[in-house]
């Protein structure tokens, strides 16, 4: 039996990024928090820091900072037709766990989305006809517009202390700057990060085609910056370590280094660790969320505590998993197409590129994901899609760095994998890499979705969440087509030799592609079309909050986090403006 | 190759820190800068790590590792051999470790063999899979050449590493393919990890590819080194900062 606790203003389910902002805003409005987190605490003191930090067979191989495959997984197949098997370890995605989540490791590329992202099913319509959706395409327009987020993206850059140069300040384009991106109220917190000697090249390559290279923006302070909560934040050092690991320099965004410090000694807030929330008490008739059953893990104890808000901050496949196991909505079926539940999951569709330089000294261990060039001209409806044969787009990036060496040794095609050979190559060339990145849409599909495994479960007995995705022909010609142009970037740069890396047909859970998957709580105008209403409340719930990449309709061809920070801090706002004063649904149905 | 591993294992220490310092001089391009040997007492510090006993390898496991540690990584005038750079003592201590017991590995069934898309579903633990695996390829190598791996010459050895690599080794009731994708992979990261899991013994991975190691500070060298090859006398690994 639970042993039942004290109810609390409001309960996070995962301290994760998402989990440590909300809680903050909560708690500086009064309420009496309450962090419930499956993984250890992390404190950056402790962890990140020097030599120890360094450690890339640690971190970056073993992924020590991921979450534990052996207590929670997911089954994966590619179509509905298959077998879906449990992912033993991960690899293709890394969702972590801890008080931090899935940022501590993140590569830092900070992103807003297109004004146009937010409207796309309506946009393409107007611009290609009201029949040129594919009707297996189940792209939705956003139930919020840019504009409504812009000032969320702000003060998520604020928190993040972002690195980067504005394209379009208030409306005014600026020279150097993303000239394509919707308008800004205010410049990057901290100036762009300097470039590295790939970037520059694929910048004077860019330019000279007619494109517009602009600075990657970065999730980090180039310089010592104070946050919005009063933290004090370091500079990016260029340690070439990001996308597996936590930044001992306190630069890189994340809940530990960037609100923990602030949040750790307020009395209204407590946080829990090792406690693994298996369920949401539903009740159905009130449409509410009584309160959250977790088992500590230390203890094996199981609790039960009551809230009157329960803010679901578990990541992308948590937040799916708790409402299906929960019997919270319709969960999704790709026969019927009925059912919302677990609907157009999407992903990223990154197809990369390497080009060899005899001549140039590229230093491959300096570097930073922000001191890359960018491309946005082929992203999302920045560029006329007419005759092309698909919709959606991405960003190209390059640059040279961040490759320390037992992942980060690239040697052209044909070259041996060992031997004296191998190892000759790899020593010419170490210094000579430039990589390139497209970092492309997925534009929901009706095959692909979140539902529940019949045949595996979790450490709790819970069973799996199930994962049916395949690369769809539109998101497969989107990334040849952004190939093309990766192609005429790098053949203005006059390699000695490149590669281009096309994804396979079909989606493979190894290797490393990103940890961007999108949807299953989808968000949008009415019960009919979504779980989540505009303020990412629960149509069924409404003291349930979701947060995170779960919320999106579709994933447009830029990482995630800049809008996932976007919406949870507009979501605060609201609540603590409104629904606080008068619970209930935000939105009339 | 033999005779090479019978040499003693002192002087080889020796020349991996001249030979790793050449290799780096060369990989920057820097012919003018004098190759710095691993000072004496680091030299001895890892000799004297090379002989300790093996955690879990049996003396089967310990000569195919070597054998084919030295045919991934020969001995040639960028590095020693694989052995003597420390990778059978660090795939030993890995196979040891928490990870080679199948920690954080979601292991519960039905084992079903599944699509190549869907990866690693077997219920082997990387040492017990490590474990099959050497003795199917044995069992192979024995039938094929009449030996078991770790007696064949050179160029036997680099053949049948060819064969499984390529899957064209039917080894029985084991993937080769497979088997040789973990070995090649867990060979490169002895050869390339921090020393302080027992490989790349005197740093000389990252002597030869010019890589500086600790402490990766660099904001204030960007700028200078942009396409100039930033150079270090020593590379510096976790334990030089401890
Ligand atoms: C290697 C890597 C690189 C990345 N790079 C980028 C990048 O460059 N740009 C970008 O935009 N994004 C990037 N990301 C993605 C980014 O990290 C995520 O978008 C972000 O962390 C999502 O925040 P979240 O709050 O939704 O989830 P998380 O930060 O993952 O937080 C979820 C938390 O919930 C906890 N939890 C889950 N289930 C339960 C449960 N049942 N009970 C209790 N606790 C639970 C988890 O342990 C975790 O701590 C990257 C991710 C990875 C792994």
């Amino acid at each position: 039996m639970a042993t039942k606790l004290k109810e609390v203003d409001a309960v996070m389910i995962g301290m994760g990024m998402t989990g440590a902002m909300m809680a903050k805003e909560f708690t500086m409005a009064g309420l009496r928090v309450v962090g419930l987190e499956r993984g250890p605490d992390r404190r950056p003191h402790e962890e990140s820091i020097l030599p120890r930090i360094r450690d890339e067979l640690r971190y970056v191989q073993r992924i020590e900072l991921m979450q534990d495959n052996s207590v929670d997984t997911i089954a994966f197949r590619n179509s509905s037709g298959q077998t879906a098997l449990p992912i033993r370890r991960w690899s293709a995605f890394l969702p972590g766990e801890g008080v931090g989540g899935t940022l501590n490791h993140w590569g830092g590329m900070h992103w807003r989305y297109l004004p146009t992202d937010f409207r796309i099913r309506s946009v393409i319509r107007e611009r290609y006809g009201a029949s040129a959706i594919p009707p297996d395409m189940t792209i939705e327009d956003w139930p919020v517009t840019y504009d409504e987020l812009e000032p969320y993206y702000d003060r998520f850059d604020k928190m993040c202390g972002a690195a980067g140069k504005a394209g379009n300040l208030k409306g005014r384009k600026i020279d150097g700057g993303n000239v394509f991106e919707g308008p800004r109220s205010d410049e990057y917190p901290t100036p762009p990060l300097k470039s590295s000697a790939g970037a520059v090249l694929m910048a004077e390559a860019s330019r000279s085609l007619g494109f517009h290279p602009f600075p990657s923006p970065f999730g980090a302070s180039s310089t010592p910056y104070t946050n919005i909560y009063g933290v004090q934040l370091g500079r990016c050092e260029y340690c070439g370590f990001c996308g597996r690991n936590t930044c001992e320099a306190n630069a890189k965004a994340s809940a530990p280094s960037h609100i923990m410090p602030v949040l750790r000694g307020d009395p209204r807030f407590e946080l829990r660790t090792h406690a693994f929330v298996s369920k949401l008490i539903y009740d159905r008739q009130a449409k509410k969320v009584t309160g959250v059953l977790y088992t500590d893990m230390k203890t094996g104890e199981e609790y039960e505590q009551p809230a009157n808000i329960v803010v679901l901050s578990a990541y992308v496949f948590g937040n799916t998993h708790m409402l299906l196991t929960s019997g919270i909505g319709q969960p999704y079926d790709p026969r019927t197409g009925r059912g919302l539940v677990g609907k157009n999951y999407c992903y990223q569709f990154e197809a990369p590129a390497t080009a060899f330089f005899e001549n140039r000294n590229l230093n491959p261990f300096i570097g930073a994901p922000g001191d890359r060039m960018v491309i946005d001209d082929f992203n999302g409806e920045n560029f006329d899609h007419s005759g092309l044969g698909f919709f959606g787009g991405g960003y190209i990036v390059g640059g040279s760095g961040a490759a320390p060496p037992i992942g980060g040794r690239d040697v052209p095609p044909g070259t041996p994998a060992w031997g004296s050979q191998w190892k000759k190559e790899t020593v010419r060339w170490y210094y000579r890499a430039i990589e390139f990145n497209t970092q492309g849409s997925v534009y929901a599909n009706r095959a692909n979705y979140l539902d529940i495994d019949p045949t595996y479960k979790d450490s709790l007995g819970r069973p799996l969440l199930r994962l049916t995705y395949n690369g769809t022909d539109n998101d497969h010609a989107m990334s040849r087509y952004l190939l093309t142009k990766v192609d005429a970037i790098i053949k203005a740069m006059n390699p000695t030799t490149y590669e281009m890396r096309p994804r396979p047909r079909n989606f493979t859970i190894v290797p490393y592609q990103s940890t961007h998957n999108t949807g299953g709580t989808m968000m949008g105008t009415s019960p009919g079309n979504s779980v989540i209403n505009r303020y990412l409340q629960a149509w069924d719930a409404s003291n349930l909050f979701i947060m995170g990449a779960s919320t999106f309709p579709q994933q447009p061809g830029y990482n995630p986090t800049g809008t996932v920070g976007a919406l949870a801090y507009w979501a605060a706002d609201k609540i603590l403006k409104d629904y606080v004063k008068r619970p209930g649904p935000l939105v009339q149905a | 190759m033999a005779e090479v591993s019978k040499l003693p294992r002192r002087d080889f220490l020796k020349a991996a820190g001249t030979a790793g310092a050449t290799g780096a001089a060369m990989a920057t391009g820097l012919a003018g800068c004098s190759p710095t040997t691993g000072t004496p007492t680091s030299t001895e510090a890892n000799a004297s790590a090379a002989i300790q006993p093996p955690l879990v390898l049996t003396p089967e496991e310990e000569a195919f590792f070597s054998a084919s540690v030295d045919t991934i990584i020969p001995a040639d005038e960028l590095s020693p051999s694989g052995t003597d750079c420390g990778c059978v003592t660090f795939i030993d201590r890995q196979l040891a470790s928490a990870w080679g017991g199948g920690a954080k590995t979601y292991r519960a069934g039905p084992f079903v063999k599944g699509t190549p898309e869907q990866g690693y579903q077997l219920p082997l633990t990387p040492h017990q899979f490590f474990v099959a695996g050497i003795q199917a390829a044995n069992e192979w190598s024995r039938k094929t050449y009449g030996k078991p791996y770790d007696a064949l010459g050179p160029a036997q050895r680099a053949e049948a590493l060819t064969a499984w690599e390529a899957g064209k080794a039917e080894f029985s009731s084991f993937d080769s393919r497979l088997f040789f994708q973990r070995l090649l992979q867990i060979t490169m990261e002895g050869f390339f990890a921090d020393p302080i899991h027992g490989g790349n013994r005197n740093k000389v991975s990252w002597r030869m590819l010019g890589f500086p190691g600790l402490p990766a500070t660099y904001a204030d060298k960007v700028d200078q080194y942009r396409d100039k090859p930033y150079v270090v006398d020593e590379p510096q690994s976790i334990a030089d900062f401890s």
